[in-house]
């Protein structure tokens, strides 16, 4: 992927970022510190790798999707209107009364989302499912999940990774998205995971730790993962929570925050739309 | 039309189940079956052999195969995914209430050695609250199968039937009670025997004892109307407020907790619509043993016998 390309991509990083605070702010609260951790790899996958189509988002051979740390499907909705699934407009009904957008992904609500989460340690099972499905019937579509790294608490996370590899899912990639927190706390206070990587190695997987707020290193993971014959991929995303969420930053228990202050909600969002101008500016000048 | 048969013959169940697995995936490739170590004893053996790449044994993981199944559904296969019914709904309720259910997919789970048919494997394995709990999942068809020729249709109809399935089955032999090639409709009850004193409404294994119990009574003068009400939900008002206007009084016979089941479902019914005197004849707050079927039959009284001393009690109520 060439520089400019990677600038495209963090311009769309940087965009999630910005339409996942408003959305959260529109509605003053929400999980947003998972949300924030996760824009870069959404941008690589929804901007680059995935096989879609946002006009048609059943679109028989197309890639899957489970996100299953469920609670940051702002982040997705985000990702997905500005692909085009549905109008902007549609963001600012998150968790409104009658809405489409539930806290949690609803493939039955949501236009783009595939499988349903919300109960952690689901989607793992649900996008090998698909994944399964598609060698049976014939396709060569990929199958993506990103789990959390509390989430890999849960026993099914476990139960997904011995059978997708018994299975030799190759076309299966998973995420851990290893920001280091849980709700109550550090996951190394709460219930430590410890070598993420080495855990999925040591199931059979092929197995990469990389910086998930890097555009590139993403983008080589899901390469590198693709080339993986016989074997289900997991890639480590070393992220921070709240990533690029200034008050999330700040705020060491931020997985669910309260956004009560209008003045300070317009002043991050204006400094996160002046880093997606000012990224726009060194695109041009690339 | 679903008829009477009057032959007198047992059928394994399971040989039953695994040959319209056959038949179904020979005519559509989206067909796939799912266990968690148990092919063996549900017989799913020969599907395997014929299509080795459409079964996909787990291992002992009952609540990661009820997702993958739901995966599997939201790309375009039907999965039947089979273990024991205390598995498939005390493991598994999670994942059939939110990857399948509220996803609205196309999941058909398989429960087994429902109730006292666990026979030996004793409490641990006795699945008397499965009913119970997968009610609770808002859309989902639950169904039993009394015999062979039932069980062939539901699986057959539950394939081309899109949503989410909870299939009950006795994996051993049962006594046939329909005609071959009966024909049954999901939401519908079956009334095997008409009558005017007291309508007897089961399931599954009970569908047989409740008709001896019928004989039993028929002896004594009482004339009782047999319903087989095998889709436990949605549960058929219809019939059951019908026949409540017309006989005055029922007994509910199930194979399973009484207090979560067929009898609470019916008793809905009635206190909704049509307050009538109403027996239940099921395991009560208890839970299950080891034993053969005789011995856990009586222990939990749910022979013809105590089917019949319920009619009438209920009948002397009215």
């Amino acid at each position: 992927m060439d520089a400019k390309r990677i600038k495209e991509l963090e311009i769309f990083a940087a965009r999630i970022r910005l339409e996942t605070f408003r959305e959260i702010t529109t509605l003053g609260f929400g999980h947003i510190g998972g949300a924030m951790s996760i824009a870069d790899v959404l941008a690589v996958l929804y901007g680059e790798k995935m096989h879609i189509d946002p006009s048609d988002p059943k679109m028989e051979d197309r890639d899957y999707f489970a996100l299953s740390k469920g609670h940051a499907g702002p982040a997705l909705y985000a990702t997905l209107a500005l692909k085009g699934y549905f109008p902007m407009e549609m963001l600012k009904t998150l968790n409104q009364p009658g809405t489409n957008l539930p806290s949690h992904c609803s493939r039955v609500h949501t236009p783009g989302v595939d499988l349903t989460t919300g109960s952690l340690g689901q989607g793992i099972s649900t996008a090998i499912g698909a994944a399964l499905a598609s060698r049976i019937l014939g396709g060569d579509n990929y199958s993506y999940c990103i789990v959390g790294d509390g989430e890999c608490n849960e026993g099914q996370i476990w139960e997904g990774a011995l059978l997708a590899a018994h299975q030799k899912l190759d076309h299966f990639i998973l995420f851990v998205d290893a920001n280091k927190k849980q709700l109550d706390g550090t996951t190394d206070q709460i219930c430590s995971m410890g070598d993420i990587a080495g855990k999925f190695a040591a199931f059979g997987w092929d197995a990469q730790s990389i910086d998930g707020h890097s555009i590139s290193e993403i983008s080589e993971a899901i390469d590198h993962a693709k080339e993986a014959a016989g074997k289900p991929s997991c890639i480590v995303l070393n992220t921070v929570k709240g990533k690029g969420c200034r008050p999330a930053e700040e705020t060491a228990a931020n997985h669910h925050l309260m956004f009560p202050d209008a003045e300070a909600n317009r002043q991050e969002e204006e400094r996160m739309n002046s880093l997606v101008k000012e990224l726009t500016e060194e695109w041009r000048n690339m | 039309m679903a008829a009477l048969t009057n032959k007198e013959e047992s059928i394994e169940m399971r040989k039953v189940y695994c040959e319209t697995m056959i038949q179904l995936a020979q005519k559509n490739p989206a067909i796939v079956a799912l266990d968690c170590d148990l092919m063996g004893p549900i017989g799913m053996g020969p599907f395997q052999k014929a299509f080795p790449e459409r079964m996909i044994d787990c291992g002992i993981m009952e609540g990661n195969m009820a997702g993958v199944a739901a995966g599997m559904s939201a790309r375009g296969c039907i999965p039947f995914a089979h273990t024991f019914s205390c598995f498939q709904s005390r493991k598994c309720i999670d994942q059939l209430f939110l990857s399948a259910g509220f996803a609205d997919l196309n999941v058909k789970a398989v429960g087994s050695d429902p109730g006292i048919l666990a026979l030996y494997n004793g409490a641990s394995h006795m699945g008397l609250e499965d009913m119970g709990i997968l009610k609770n999942i808002p859309g989902m068809t639950l169904v039993e199968p009394c015999d062979a020729v039932q069980l062939k249709w539901t699986v057959e109809n539950a394939a081309e039937t899109y949503g989410n399935f909870y299939i009950r089955m006795n994996r051993k032999n049962a006594e046939t009670v329909y005609e071959e090639g009966s024909v049954f409709e999901f939401g519908k009850g079956n009334v095997l025997r008409d009558g005017k004193d007291v309508t007897l409404i089961a399931a599954g294994m009970m569908v047989k004892e409740t008709l001896k119990a019928a004989a039993i009574l028929e002896a004594e003068g009482i004339d009782a109307a047999v319903i087989d009400l095998f889709t436990w939900k949605p549960v058929d008002e219809d019939l059951i407020i019908s026949y409540a206007e017309k006989t005055g009084a029922l007994v509910t016979a199930e194979n399973h907790r009484i207090d979560s089941g067929l009898g609470s479902a019916v008793a809905g019914v009635l206190a909704d619509k049509c307050p009538t005197p109403l027996g239940r004849i099921g395991v009560a707050d208890v839970y299950g043993e080891v034993g053969v079927l005789p011995y856990l039959l009586t222990r939990f009284k749910m022979t013809p016998e105590d089917i019949a001393q319920k009619a009438k009690e209920t009948i002397r109520r009215k």
